[in-house]
């Protein structure tokens, strides 16, 4: 797929290469591959130094700070441990992992080895999504052959270190991407999530601990480790070093695949790596992270892309999916899209997320109909905030999270729709 | 029901008759099974094979959309319901699969060729709309072009009855 697109004059984390295919095992050692295995065999304890100093945070969602969690798994004592690769890409908008998988696997390989060794981890799986069937492939057929050159299986590179890695497909269910039930699907159980804590670094697959990461995370390692932190901090900003695989669709001219680096702003992504908007409409909202990120208003959009000032804003960077919506899109056929996913997605354990969807649901449908009033809207708050503030786990939080922002800054559209938006508005002396 | 027993044991001994084994399990006796489901038959045996409930193994198995209980054609035809291609023109897709194919979205032809499901994302939202034809993804689909898809599949089963 040449839809990998990037600008030129900086470095970069990823090299998906011009090529449709996937980099093969003797390109990506050309290239440099497998030394930062070499180095962190070496030496181990300096490996995990550099993944601390580089400040790599999870890129599945959470962003926790990936050298410190490998610290956590080295202070238990537990000999037993696994370690997992969440390729279980769910969130609508979504599509680097099924990048690096199809065409970098040997990067994303390098990193898992690399995060097993120093995580103690002699066994592993990669959990796939079933709708990847070429992903599975891909990665099945890569672990084969690092296998046959010795860099995975028993004594890696002659050293004391060995990785059994396993493929583990999903099986349509976006919740299991969450990763404690992740672990319970592995398990053969249905894919509902656990309480936290214990967390899988304490309590994981079978009760032992593991560790956990995004693939893109993993895949970030090996350049970590071979090129050095110091090098990495250039990239990126001082908050978040480093950079982030944008997927961008929507109604810009070049949808894709971008590496960006940290502290761009979501404008700049979308007139620079996306070339603006595709036709002669106005940009109208940005949905940032997925169904279950925010929908922002053109205002917002110089925020840098950082951790730290997206926080502030109230925006979650998430998976990175950035989905354009020009002035012809409704914010409320995108927000009852997302309403009907989380409904189909939440697994009915705990009632805020099981209820609170439905009602929400229920008061959507009469918004769309042009049959809800403005109390239905102030309901319709009250019932996100709950689910936002006591769903049991992250999918109800952000489905919550999700919907209120698009009430902060749509609301207009909301209440245009309602059967007494007239006696309110002529209150405020405005028209709808 | 014989070489469903067959088929069935040797997917769970080739797994491993573990219960971590069960959705794999399940996923593969799916993908052996002509009708693309896993049958009542096989629930029992695997239950049985694996030393487990019935209700266990329905309980994993309900639980996943990709995993069907009921018969669904040979080819399985899947929509992106999601909001990128929604926006992008999921809708007029839909309805020119569904005429093509004489179904609604959820159900099976009678002739148990096709069956036609709205899924979430694919994973394929730089080419929306996007729908997935059995291990295949089509994107910057348009209606003519998702007939098109449709009429190629067909084509190629009459020529596989011919020959
Ligand atoms: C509903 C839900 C879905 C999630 N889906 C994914 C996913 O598809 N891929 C992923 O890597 N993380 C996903 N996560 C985040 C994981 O729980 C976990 O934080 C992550 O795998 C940790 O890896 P990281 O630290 O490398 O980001 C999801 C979380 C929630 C609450
Ligand atoms: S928040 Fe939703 S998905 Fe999560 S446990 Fe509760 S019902 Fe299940
Ligand atoms: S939303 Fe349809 S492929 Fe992603």
């Amino acid at each position: 797929m040449s839809t990998f697109r990037e600008l030129d004059g900086y470095d970069r984390v990823f090299n998906f290469g011009n090529c449709d295919s996937s980099v093969s095992l003797s390109e990506y050692q050309q290239t440099g591959g497998y030394e930062a295995l070499r180095m962190a065999i070496g030496n181990p304890k300096q490996a995990l130094e550099e993944i601390c100093r580089a400040g790599l945070r999870g890129r599945g969602g959470a962003a926790f700070p990936a050298g410190l969690k490998l610290k956590m798994m080295q202070g238990n004592t537990e000999k037993q441990r696994y370690i997992v690769c969440n390729a279980d890409e769910g969130e609508p908008g979504t599509f680097k992992d099924r990048f690096i998988m199809n065409h970098i696997p040997f990067q994303l390989l390098e990193g898992l080895t690399i995060a097993a060794i120093l995580a103690g981890a002699e066994n592993g799986f990669v959990y796939i999504r079933h709708e990847y069937p070429l992903a599975q492939e891909n990665i099945k057929r890569s672990i084969a052959e690092a296998e046959a050159a010795g860099l995975l299986g028993d004594n890696i590179l002659g050293s004391e270190f060995s990785l059994h890695l396993k493929i583990f497909s999903g099986a349509g269910s976006y919740l299991c991407g969450e990763e404690t039930a992740l672990l319970s699907s592995i398990e053969g159980k249905k894919g509902r999530p656990r309480v936290k804590p214990p967390f899988p670094i304490e309590k994981g697959l079978w009760g032992k601990p593991t560790l956990i990461n995004n693939v893109e995370t993993l895949a970030n390692i090996p350049a970590i480790i071979a090129k050095g932190s110091a090098w990495y901090r250039t990239l990126g900003t001082e908050d978040s070093p480093g950079t982030k695989l944008i997927s961008l669709s929507g109604d810009v001219k070049k949808r894709g695949l971008y590496e960006v680096p940290f502290g761009t702003t979501f404008r700049e992504i979308i007139e620079n790596f996306g070339g603006g908007m595709k036709e002669v409409f106005d940009l109208k909202a940005v949905n940032i992270g997925g169904a279950s990120g925010v929908v922002v208003p053109p205002e917002e959009l110089d925020c840098p892309m950082e951790y730290g000032k997206c926080a502030e804003r109230g925006i979650t960077i998430g998976s990175g999916a950035v989905y354009v919506m020009d002035e012809q899109r409704s914010i409320l056929g995108n927000v009852h899209n997302r309403v009907h996913f989380f409904l189909h997605e939440s697994c009915g354990k705990c009632t805020p997320c099981r209820e609170g969807l439905r009602q929400v649901n229920r008061i959507i449908d009469r918004v769309t109909a042009g049959e809800a009033s403005l109390k239905d809207i102030e309901n319709l708050e009250r019932f996100t905030r709950c689910m936002q503030e006591a769903s049991f786990c992250g999918l109800g939080q952000a489905a919550g999270n999700s919907l209120l922002s698009s009430l902060k800054y749509f609301r207009e559209e909301y209440e245009n729709s309602c059967v007494d938006c007239v006696e309110k508005t002529s209150e405020r002396g405005e028209l709808c | 029901m014989e070489k469903l027993r067959k088929a069935v044991g040797d997917i769970v001994s080739e797994l491993g008759p573990e219960k971590g084994s069960l959705l794999a399990i399940l996923l593969a006796v799916q993908d052996a099974s002509p009708e693309s489901y896993v049958s009542e038959e096989a629930v029992n045996e695997i239950a049985r094979l694996l030393n487990t409930s019935r209700s266990m193994v329905y309980s994993t198995a309900s639980f996943y959309s990709e995993i069907s209980l009921m018969p669904r054609g040979r080819h399985i035809v899947r929509l992106c319901i999601n909001a990128p291609c929604e926006d992008a023109g999921k809708e007029e897709i839909r309805k020119a699969l569904e005429k093509e194919l004489g179904i609604k979205l959820g159900e099976t032809t009678q002739d148990k060729m096709f069956s036609l499901e709205g899924v979430s994302c694919l994973g394929a939202c730089f080419m929306s709309p996007a729908i997935k034809v059995d291990d295949k993804v089509y994107g910057d689909l348009t209606p003519a072009g998702a007939v098109r898809v449709m009429r190629e599949l067909k084509e190629a089963a009459k020529n596989e009855h011919i020959s």
